[in-house]
């Protein structure tokens, strides 16, 4: 009697365990797959004309993502200019002024704000910039990805300052030092890696961000000067390729998908690698 | 001017009637005077009307068991209890007769040094650890800052062991080497005073020895002020020994009168090991 | 030696009586001032969106009242609007969504925490963070020409011979539907499902494994018996985490569901949500209607999401709280 019914709770028990593991294999294998085939059919449409030349009107084949490709590298740059100051300050304020209670709702905010759909802040970039202006621009595209960025900036500079043990800042102050002068030449150049891989980490997530530039930014068939025009870019370009009928189109969306992802990728576990080596998680 | 022995006389007779020390004519021998010294941490009641005088060129040490509250009134001294929340503090404190609370909390901080239990080197170079103390107090020419920093680690003992790795990170020194860092930044300064928290209380006895030797050398350029739980540390450094029990200052004397023939029972069953 | 010595003690002595540090004082009120500066004007970040959303639905909110919520007419050339067919899609590819990951997920999660040896644990949860950080848009790709044709090739036929006299199953399949669509959501949120359960598997401590393992019990009981229900709080957060982001997905579901505004009980029907209905046709979108009917659904969006992020947060809070 024993002997049966440890078999049977041990074949449930293997049972479980493989079922487990074969789920977790499944899905790391979604992540191989999904690099995979955007390297074979990305890979093979690259080619020289993708980096360098404008697309080419319906119809006509061939032509290339050049203005998609600096269009999202000028909203980027805007996006950073806002979200980044904004988030960065207040991260301080959180790690070296602030009171308990106070903090504790500013991170509640902060981390309702960061679920907030990409969509919905599309929306309201919409409604702050496009409207007023009458038209689609970089700008607004600017503005909801700038929003975007911010409490993503917010988490990791409180993160990586508070990390930062009270002895060094301490050790400042002991000198003389005020607390604005320890807070800006002591703590956070100390704590300078996890800041900018925090940094990194947060633009390769806008990037990748379609939903808010479809009615923001919109985009151009042509190049874009400033800021205050429509604008193309990468994610838009690829929803746009992939839903039109032409297969070539088709070909360009793999094409661009593969940069995209492979640019996402990279500054993805290098900024990881940065942060896993660092200060921080010496500390730990 | 009273003698020593006269000085000794009278602070054995005002201790030990409660009343407060008289001030000796020979106020410049007297570089930190405490008066009446109470001390809050919120509504707990951390030091209780210290009184004492630290003299000029001199090492005085505290002593006392954990949580008696010397390390608190050390940090009184270069208002360091000020970064805390909730703190609060009644009660007179001089530097050479000028009122401590009155100056300017940066000054009073360049003035009276500090240097802490565990060690903390910026994560900077060598060089940069020693000099960010004058850059940030606004003296930015290279002459002069290269000038004080060989000075400091050389008062610090560490000249030779760093002088071709200045501009090596601070972090790769040993935690002796660390910590005679963190004592040439304090003297960068210059300080009057310079305040030492258990200093070798995260050392080996071959670091210990280094820096008490070093202590030893520099109380001619600086007055030193030291909290120890090694009472063996305060019997070799310190000229005058203050101890404290529970917030409160039992007694404070030489050196030599404290470990041999105190004059309270609390310190005599401290310092011959009954408790404690 | 000794004029140096003094010169600096006298030059920093006589800066600081001159004002000097009263300067650098300012610094310290300014830095202050600034960084909470910052602080306020997020707050007043997330009150201008809420504010945007509101006002500008008012008019259809003024139009059609709840109403909207439980209409189904979506004509913009009549100039009339329902939300229900989008609320509708949004949640039931979520469902199917979180019918996949949920399982698939937590069992990951079980996997990495209690079976793995932890350097293999740690790069297995690398790249499955990894998977996080992809674009939706690449997700939309691969769901476009990878994963609709094999689900019509692999999935459907099989469903449909074993199912297909349940209404969940019934008509033709084109490909672009509500099970596509849910299928393609189920793998862009297992990832968080994975991540949070897996540290809060890893906190339960160890005691309690150790307390069942010694009298008996297999590896499989102690994790189901024991760790598990220690760690369900912080696993429900988890899902509602995953929930929120499900909702509000956009671009890989626009790419996949077909963008035809109808209510229909088949999985196999081409559907609608809210936030894909907002990306296709907010652009063109002309007419103040046409407009504030797409913010209210936007605002719609935004509050169930902020909802369940809180709760979410709540379990998650609660669990750390736990001494995990």
């Amino acid at each position: 009697m024993m002997m049966e019914i440890s078999a049977s709770r041990r074949i449930v028990n293997s049972v479980m365990l493989t079922l487990s593991g074969v789920c977790t294999v499944f899905v790391v294998g979604v992540l191989f797959f999904i690099l995979g085939y955007l390297l074979l059919h990305g890979v093979s449409s690259l080619n020289w004309d993708f980096f360098t030349k404008l697309p080419k009107p319906s119809g006509e084949t061939g032509g290339g993502m050049a203005n998609a490709i600096v269009g999202s590298g000028k909203i980027l740059l805007l996006a950073a200019l806002i979200g980044v100051p904004i988030g960065f300050l207040a991260g301080v304020y959180l790690a070296e002024y602030s009171g308990k209670t106070f903090a504790f709702t500013i991170r509640y905010v902060v981390d309702l704000l960061n679920g907030v759909p990409s969509i919905v802040i599309g929306i309201v970039a919409y409604a702050l910039v496009v409207r007023p202006m009458r038209h689609f621009s970089a700008l607004a595209g600017g503005v909801a990805l700038g929003i975007m960025m911010i409490p993503i900036a917010v988490r990791t500079t409180e993160e990586f300052l508070r990390a930062i043990p009270n002895n060094i800042r301490e050790g400042a102050m002991a000198l003389g030092a005020t607390k604005a002068t320890t807070i800006y030449t002591v703590v956070i150049p100390a704590a300078i890696s996890g800041l900018t891989s925090g940094m990194m980490l947060n633009l390769a997530r806008v990037a990748g961000e379609t939903a808010p530039l479809l009615f923001t930014a919109l985009g151009n068939q042509y190049w874009s000067s400033g800021y205050l025009a429509p604008i193309a870019t990468l994610p838009v370009m690829i929803y746009n390729y992939a839903i039109a009928p032409e297969d070539d189109l088709h070909q360009q969306a793999w094409a661009a998908g593969f940069v995209l992802l492979t640019l996402v990728l990279v500054i993805n576990v290098t900024a990881r690698l940065i942060i896993a080596r660092g200060p921080a998680a010496q500390r730990r | 001017m009273a003698t020593p022995q006269q000085q000794q006389t009278i602070r054995d007779a005002t201790v030990a009637s409660g009343a407060k020390p008289v001030m000796s004519k020979t106020d410049s021998n007297l570089k930190l005077t405490a008066r009446s010294i109470n001390f809050y941490y919120g509504q707990f009641q951390a030091l209780h009307g210290i009184s004492l005088d630290i003299p000029t060129n001199k090492v005085t040490a505290f002593i006392g068991p954990s949580g008696c509250g010397k390390s608190t009134f050390l940090r009184t001294m270069n208002r360091m209890n000020e970064t805390l929340r909730n703190t609060r503090m009644e009660g007179d404190l001089k530097l050479d007769g000028e009122d401590l609370m009155g100056m300017d909390v940066t000054d009073v901080r360049r003035r009276v040094g500090m240097v802490f239990q565990k060690s903390n080197p910026f994560p900077k170079s060598i060089f940069d650890n020693v000099a960010y103390g004058l850059r940030v107090n606004g003296i930015k020419k290279k002459s002069v800052v290269a000038e004080a920093v060989e000075k400091s680690l050389a008062h610090a003992a560490l000249w030779g062991e760093v002088k071709d790795k200045l501009h090596k990170p601070a972090s790769a020194l040993s935690g002796g080497q660390q910590q005679r860092l963190c004592i040439a930044r304090a003297l960068a300064v210059e300080p009057e005073v310079l305040l030492l928290d258990e200093p070798c209380s995260a050392l080996d006895p071959i670091a210990t020895l280094k820096i008490e030797e070093l202590l030893f050398q520099i109380k001619d350029i600086t007055t030193i002020v030291i909290v120890t739980h090694n009472m063996q540390q305060a019997a070799r450094l310190a000229d005058f020994t203050g101890f404290f029990l529970m917030g409160k200052l039992v007694e404070i004397d030489d050196t030599k009168k404290i470990f041999q023939n105190p004059g309270k029972k609390e310190t005599e069953d401290y310092v011959t090991g009954r408790f404690g | 030696m000794a004029t140096s010595t003094s010169h600096i003690a006298e030059t920093l002595h006589r800066r600081a009586k001159s004002g000097f540090f009263a300067r650098l004082r300012g610094g310290d009120e300014l830095s202050y001032l600034i960084t909470l500066a910052c602080t306020i004007s997020i707050l007043l970040i997330v009150g201008v969106i809420v504010f945007e959303l509101w006002f500008n639905s008012r008019a259809t909110f003024h139009a059609f009242g709840f109403g909207f919520l439980t209409s189904s007419a979506w004509d913009p050339n009549a100039d009339k609007y329902g939300a229900l067919p989008f609320i509708y899609g949004t949640c039931v590819t979520s469902f199917i969504a979180m019918l996949i990951a949920v399982p698939l997920g937590v069992a990951a999660s079980i996997f990495l925490a209690e079976m793995a040896p932890p350097q293999l644990s740690n790069i297995l949860t690398f790249l499955i963070e990894l998977l996080a950080a992809v674009p939706s848009v690449i997700y939309g790709l691969i769901g476009i020409f990878v994963l609709v044709p094999a689900i019509r090739t692999y999935l459907v036929p099989p469903l449909k011979s074993a199912f297909g006299y349940l209404p969940i199953f019934e008509g033709t399949f084109y490909g672009l539907s509500f099970l596509s669509a849910g299928i393609v959501l189920s793998v862009m949120v297992v990832p968080f499902i994975i991540s949070v359960s897996r540290e809060v598997l890893m906190a339960v401590p160890r005691e309690q494994r150790e307390a069942a393992l010694a009298v008996g019990a297999t590896k499989w009981e102690t994790t189901w018996d024991i760790v598990l229900p220690n760690a369900s709080t912080g696993i429900f957060g988890s899902i509602f985490l995953a929930l929120a982001r499900a909702l509000g997905e956009t671009m890989a579901v626009t790419m996949v569901i077909g963008n035809t505004p109808k209510i229909s009980a088949s999985l196999l029907s081409p559907g609608y949500s809210i936030a894909a209905v907002i990306a296709n046709e907010f652009a063109e979108a002309n007419g103040d209607l046409y407009i504030s009917s797409l913010i209210f659904m936007a605002l719609v969006l935004f509050g169930l999401t902020i909802v369940i992020n809180a709760v979410a947060r709540i379990f998650i809070m609660t669990t750390q709280g736990k001494g995990g």
